[in-house]
């Protein structure tokens, strides 16, 4: 779960060009959106498309995302459970 | 009929025009046949949140946009005209590849919503939160000649009495290989200082960012004003004197009334004839300049051009390094810029001291 976690942080600071950011700046409870790192819209957009590309998860129902892009532990603990890849 | 005037300017280039106090005295040179432009400081004007998402073409026209807002004390304009030749080229490589690297899967939002070519003219509205006029212009290396007479007649009409008018372009990387292969770009590397002397095919590509507000209103600190913009889209080189001459005569002026001529030689050896034409020709008693060695080639290398007469006439005075013949003038009234690409797209503007 760890090296996942790890994984989502790089894979979130590439994807989404946060820069002068490095994963160590991002604690696995952090809020994503809002008053934590302050994504928006079009990010939530990005990290659905990872979902689908690296992890073989297809959302469905956009309403979904607001629980599972809530901080690094719920979108590891997402993946982990509904992964198909 | 109101007069126009250029009120301020703003320049990201290959040289380092983001410094306001350096109107040429620095020069960057190189050996190459792309160069890139010198990136100011972006964190300075863009917030961090808005800059992660935009390639270097947005940064450069809004910086340069916000540089000639802030040497015209505007902190709004009535409309937003945007010139580029080739658009937001990093985004949109970067969504082709997706498609075709990802098969038509995966496709992410962001460079397909910033890869659209009034995606600049956009960010700066947004930037402003300006909601008046916006327009995009796209024609080859007459995109930000299109901008000048779009602005020049709304201005002329009173139908605005500021407008941000600029020419933006950046580059992208496969463009670049694309250039190369179809012989656009040359093959040898070039000291800036012999373009004009490499008779070889081809250019230094480069891209930039030159933007400015033009108002019907002139202030002590403006820098010149916009007599008359025509553009071309063909004309045979064997026209291209009688028509110069006849651009000029529209505005009651001669050659001899000519101060100084600014010409976009660029180094290919295919086309540069355009403009000798003229140097050897009518214009061969008139004091002579280029820019293309300091600029580099892009379709809206003209607004660099621009923004180099809109300086001299201020300035009255012309710096050594864009000097193309040993004719000197006391003072510079007029000046008249022609500009040509691949023997396409040409334009005439003249400026005037005001």
């Amino acid at each position: 779960m760890d090296a996942l976690k790890q994984e989502l942080k790089e894979n979130i600071i590439e994807q989404l060009n946060l820069e002068d950011m490095t994963p160590a700046d991002i604690a696995d409870d952090d809020m994503l959106f809002g008053d934590g790192l302050g994504l928006d819209s079009i990010d939530a957009l990005e990290l659905i498309v990872m979902l689908d590309k690296n992890y073989g998860i297809k959302l469905t129902d956009p309403k979904e995302g607001r629980t599972i892009f809530e901080s690094i532990n719920t979108m590891a603990a997402y993946i982990t459970e509904h992964r198909s890849k | 009929m109101k007069s126009v005037y250029i009120n301020s300017v703003g320049s990201i280039s290959v040289q380092k025009t983001y410094e306001s106090n350096n109107f040429l005295e620095e020069i960057v040179e190189y050996n190459d046949t792309v160069i890139p432009a010198q990136d100011p400081n972006y964190k300075d004007y863009i917030p961090p949140a808005a800059a992660r998402r935009m390639a270097k073409g947005i940064k450069m026209g809004i910086v340069a946009s916000k540089m000639a807002l802030q040497d015209a004390s505007l902190e709004q304009v009535d409309a937003i005209i945007t010139g580029t030749g080739m658009g937001c080229l990093r985004d949109s490589e970067k969504f082709l590849s997706n498609i075709l690297d990802n098969d038509e899967q995966y496709l992410t939002p962001t460079p397909f919503i910033q890869s659209t070519h009034n995606t600049v003219g956009g960010q700066i509205a947004l930037e402003l939160q300006c909601k008046g006029y916006n327009f995009t212009y796209v024609h080859g290396s007459n995109s930000f000649e299109s901008c000048l007479i779009d602005a020049k007649l709304q201005l002329e009409q009173n139908e605005a009495q500021n407008i941000l008018v600029g020419g933006v372009d950046e580059i992208g990387e496969h463009t670049v290989k694309l250039l190369k292969l179809v012989g656009q770009i040359k093959t040898e590397p070039v000291n800036s200082s012999e373009l004009l002397l490499s008779n070889t095919k081809g250019v230094v590509f480069s891209e930039g960012a030159n933007f400015f507000v033009f108002s019907n209103q002139q202030q002590a600190s403006s820098y010149a004003e916009i007599v008359g913009v025509d553009i071309f889209n063909t004309l045979p080189i064997e026209s291209v004197s009688n028509t110069a001459e006849s651009f000029l005569k529209d505005h009651n002026l001669s050659v001899n009334d000519v101060d100084l001529v600014i010409l976009g030689n660029n180094g290919d050896v295919r086309f540069d004839d355009f403009y000798n034409t003229l140097t050897s020709g009518i214009f061969k008693e008139t004091q002579q300049a280029y820019y293309k060695h300091l600029s580099g080639e892009f379709h809206t290398a003209s607004s660099f051009g621009f923004w180099l007469a809109a300086n001299i006439l201020k300035a009255q005075s012309l710096p050594k390094v864009v000097k193309l013949n040993d004719k000197n003038t006391s003072q510079f009234k007029n000046i008249l810029l022609y500009n040509q690409f691949c023997g396409e797209n040409h334009s005439f503007t003249l400026l005037r001291k005001c």
